[in-house]
């Protein structure tokens, strides 16, 4: 066990501040025209000359795959990348709820400046307004797309597309497919790539993970990837390169995020070159399945509509956690939610729900079983139980079990395959947990990242969110990247090429290969006593407890200071076995969870340094008299994107000031 | 719990393979299926063994990358009350001293990787074929300019769930693709927008399944007891229509 660091830095030691920087792409004038303004401006590649053209794609999610196929669809020679066996395999597959588009269908006051407005609220006034307005006007489009592909959205009896309202807005402009909306839009994004595929204009390259980014003459000019099956290294050369590889929410190791999603892709660019924007946002999701032991290696999302008519409480006294839940007398429950937040009750934000769940079981009043946690204050194994009640019994009683079944089945049973227990006849029990993160690489406008010719599309960039994401937005900007943003913007890039052209002689080829198969022969070569599983464990659990759902300073410095301890054990006392030149899913990972280690310093430092709560992010030195988060627009309205300076270098912070022109920044309250 | 695990071990597709017996204590049966094998890893590479090699991804039913053979059922269907993917197949369906024998997919069109895992690009070929509908990104009409009746919009979606996992040819005598084929055909034969490319689809997709060394199917059924997301038999009744309605029409006979 590693114990905390006994010389306390201050905060302006772990990095160094360098200059502003500036989105360039954006035209000016008013805010409803500048997309318009960048379409026409934008230099177009003649038809004719599209194939010759060479566009890598890595990640084949909702925005690599709708990505790829309208790339192709244009003409150009696209070249797609996944580590899965299949591109449908993406874990935008998971998605449930649904996603949103200014359609007004419902004639309920919706309009692209409602849509622009709440997500920028939404997200706490720290995204930039010119990429979200962009993103309202396009969703309508998106929906148009999906019904033409097939995409079997829930209709009601006209024929017509229903919708329903989601995540905290006042408007109905959800479009779903019960709770499988991820599947089924990926799954129309991955049968438009494969008709791609099939025309010959995409090349798909399944079972390759992307291990480095190949930067010559100041663009990024391809990638190098392992094959996962035979190992071999190999290299492909592109005009651009697109990098949709999703999200890291895998640095807490427990996570709704499939056990593959990782961040190579992101942080073998960031380490080329490529800002890292807001790395420390992150959004914890309150209705999540508790662990049930030390096996678990992962977390499943319910639906947070649940809160509609399910009550949360935990029992006042913590002797009651091991009785029957239905024993204890209405008067020995604390329904804490409604206590603390009369108006709001059960259906606070994510934020509050999650922060208060942590606060009872940190208390000793969670319930469930108990499960053996490191206590980061002492460096003792103890146990704890994490989870409180989300009971139904008044909602059944009021309305029958038959009309909470209608309502919630899908998830009612989902919950009793893995939990084994009948939530309708006793409480179900919840715990918070990592789903999504706001964070990802800096991109301009035209999302292109701080390398020239290298794009970053979905949850791999940092445009849309801020420091907090509306349900239902995820899918809508995977899309509207992929099928609209980036195929109307990339070829203001692809018409100054093709570019010279590159071998695996050249310079920065060669020394991307030597640090690709470097990394690989060292992984092999430790031999050490420990698994590589392990590590990404303990990283989770330093993470979660200092960089989860409430951060301090000094949490936040201990973490940094154990997390460098963390990646020198690794590098001296991992064990990986087996060959490079196999399918070996211990060497795969080994990668992927160094990166995830060099990833949480910086999500630490990037917490850190941000000494103001917004969205996703609570600060506990900042708070309202309230327990809310309370930002601080005077000294951190701007965007973070950090350099990367070197190996044991302080990374370097850029800052990106926020400019609210259509939109007026006040603080939020929930009482 | 303490298992007994009889295991599928193959160093690749060319090798040789042989079941391996290993025990393991301490399972807890709220673990999963795929759980109690990372458990199995964890002891493996503690032995300097090398760990079992099995595709998984999700870990939530949704994604289909998961899919093995367990005690000679398809994500270990019998000893589940419900349909289920192996992911989400947890230990308390076994019993304290229980011997579990868990195999691939085994079938022609679907080959051995390693170990566990197998190649299942033969369903991405399938899709190639024609499991699509024709439009370009931009070209999209407004999403209400052609309702579509929602019965059907229904019966779309449900067939639509299908996740690709490849059990339904795992589970096959005949290791034929058909319930996975169907289950696209049908989809995009419910909803109007399927309905130009809908003769020209089913002949291109049947071709492509049969290319690719899935066998014929009989109607044994074995594809829809199995199947994690319950796609209908019936779909592959859709299919045959479909097929038989395009025998008659000019559609398809270009692709050549």
């Amino acid at each position: 066990m590693i114990m905390a660091a006994t010389v306390k830095k201050s905060a302006k030691s772990y990095f160094s501040v360098g200059e502003e920087i500036q989105d360039t792409k954006a035209p000016a004038g008013p805010i409803d025209k500048k997309w318009e303004t960048r379409k026409f401006e934008a230099k177009l590649v003649n038809p004719a000359n599209r194939r010759k053209l060479t566009v890598i794609i890595v990640g084949t999610g909702l925005a690599g795959a709708s990505a790829g196929a309208t790339l192709g669809e244009a003409g150009y020679n696209v070249h797609s990348f996944c580590f899965q066996d299949s591109p449908r395999r993406a874990h935008s597959i998971a998605a449930q709820g649904g996603i949103n588009a200014a359609k007004n269908y419902r004639n309920d006051n919706d309009s692209v400046h409602r849509l622009f407005y709440d997500t920028v609220k939404g997200g706490d006034y720290r995204a930039r307004e010119t990429n979200v307005h962009r993103l309202a006007e396009i969703s309508a489009g998106i929906i148009d797309q999906c019904v033409a592909q097939g995409v079997p959205f829930a209709r009601e009896y006209g024929g017509l597309l229903d919708t329903r309202s989601f995540g905290g807005v006042q408007v109905q402009r959800t479009f779903y497919a019960r709770g499988q909306t991820g599947q089924q839009l990926l799954i129309g994004a991955y049968q438009a790539l494969q008709r791609q595929v099939a025309a010959g204009t995409v090349t798909m390259h399944a079972r390759h993970e992307m291990l480095e980014v190949i930067i010559h003459d100041g663009r990024a000019r391809g990638i190098v990837t392992r094959d996962l099956i035979s190992g071999e290294i190999e290299t492909w050369y592109a005009d651009a390169v697109v990098l949709a590889s999703g999200g890291y929410g895998n640095v807490f190791f427990l996570s709704t995020n499939a056990m593959g999603s990782n961040v190579t892709a992101s942080w073998r660019a960031h380490r080329k070159g490529a800002y890292f924007g807001n790395p420390c946002y992150t959004q914890i999701h309150p209705t999540c399945i508790p662990v049930t032991g030390e096996h678990q290696s992962k977390l499943t999302l319910m639906s947070e509509s649940l809160r509609n008519d399910g009550r949360i409480w935990v029992p006042k006294n913590p002797a009651d956690a091991e009785k029957d839940p239905r024993t204890i007398p209405e008067d020995e429950r604390d329904y804490y939610l409604e206590r603390i937040y009369p108006s709001f009750g059960n259906l606070v934000p994510r934020d509050i729900a999650s922060r208060q769940a942590k606060y009872m079981c940190d208390e000793g009043r969670g319930v469930g079983p108990a499960i053996a946690e490191t206590d980061h204050a002492t460096g003792e194994t103890v146990e704890r139980r994490r989870g409180v009640y989300l009971d139904f019994a008044d909602a059944i009683g009021r309305l029958g079990q038959k009309a909470i079944a209608t309502k919630y089945g899908n998830l009612f049973d989902m919950y009793r395959q893995i939990t084994g227990e009948n939530p309708y006849e006793t409480p179900m029990r919840i715990y918070p947990a990592v789903h999504y993160v706001m964070g990802g690489l800096w991109v301009d406008y035209d999302l292109m990242s701080s390398i020239t010719g290298l794009y970053v599309a979905g949850e791999a960039n940092f445009s849309d969110h801020g420091a907090n994401r509306l349900g239902a937005s995820a899918l809508m900007q995977g899309l509207s990247d992929g099928y609209f943003v980036l195929p109307n913007v990339i070829n203001d890039y692809l018409a100054t090429g093709p570019f010279e052209e590159i071998d695996d002689s050249t310079p920065a080829v060669a020394e991307a290969l030597a640090d690709a198969k470097g990394r690989i022969e060292k992984l092999l070569s430790i031999q050490g006593e420990r698994s590589v599983d392990s590590f990404h464990r303990e990283l989770g659990s330093i993470m979660w407890e200092y960089c989860g759902m409430e951060r301090t300073e000094a949490g936040l410095i201990t973490a940094i200071e154990r997390i460098r301890a963390l990646r020198q054990e690794f590098w001296s006392n991992v064990r990986v076995l087996g060959v490079n030149e196999d399918f070996n899913q211990a060497l795969e990972r080994a990668g992927r969870v160094a990166d995830l280690i060099d990833l949480g310093e910086l999500m630490c430092v990037d917490a850190l340094h941000r000494r103001e709560s917004c969205g996703g992010h609570f600060r506990g030195e900042s708070q309202t008299d309230d327990g809310e988060a309370l930002r601080h627009d005077d000294e951190f309205a701007y965007v973070a994107a950090w350099e990367f300076a070197g190996e044991g270098q302080s990374p370097i912070l850029h800052k990106e000031p926020l400019v609210y022109e259509a939109i007026e920044l006040k603080q939020r309250s929930y009482k | 719990m303490k298992i007994t695990l009889k295991v599928w071990r193959q160093a690749n597709k060319d090798a040789a393979g042989s079941m391996v017996t290993y025990q393991l204590d301490g399972v807890s049966e709220n673990s999963s299926f795929l759980e109690m094998l990372d458990m199995l890893n964890e002891q493996l590479t503690s032995q300097n063994q090398e760990p079992v090699a099995f595709d998984y991804d999700c870990r939530e039913g949704i994604c289909g990358m998961c899919g093995i053979v367990i005690n000679g059922s398809a994500h270990g269907r019998y000893e589940s009350d419900v349909a289920t993917t192996t992911c989400q197949l947890h230990m308390r369906s076994f019993r304290d001293g229980d011997v579990i024998e868990v195999e691939p997919w085994r079938t022609g069109a679907f080959p051995v990787v390693k170990d566990l895992v197998v190649d299942r690009s033969a369903f991405d070929r399938i899709i190639q074929a024609g499991g699509f509908i024709s439009v370009n990104t931009g070209s999209a009409p407004e999403a209400h300019s052609t309702p579509a009746p929602k019965r059907q919009a229904d019966r779309a979606f449900d067939v639509a769930t299908c996740i690709g996992c490849g059990a339904c040819v795992a589970a096959c005598p005949n290791g034929a693709g058909m319930l996975f084929t169907s289950a696209k055909i049908t989809h995009l034969a419910n909803l109007p927008q399927g309905q130009p490319e809908r003769r020209l689809r089913v002949k291109a997709m049947i071709a492509a399944h049969d290319e690719n060394g899935f066998g014929g199917c009989q109607n044994v059924g074995e594809c829809a007891s199995v199947c994690p997301k319950e796609i209908p038999l019936e779909s592959i009744a859709q299919l045959n229509r479909d097929l038989i309605a395009s025998m008659f029409r000019g559609d398809g006979k270009s692709t050549d």
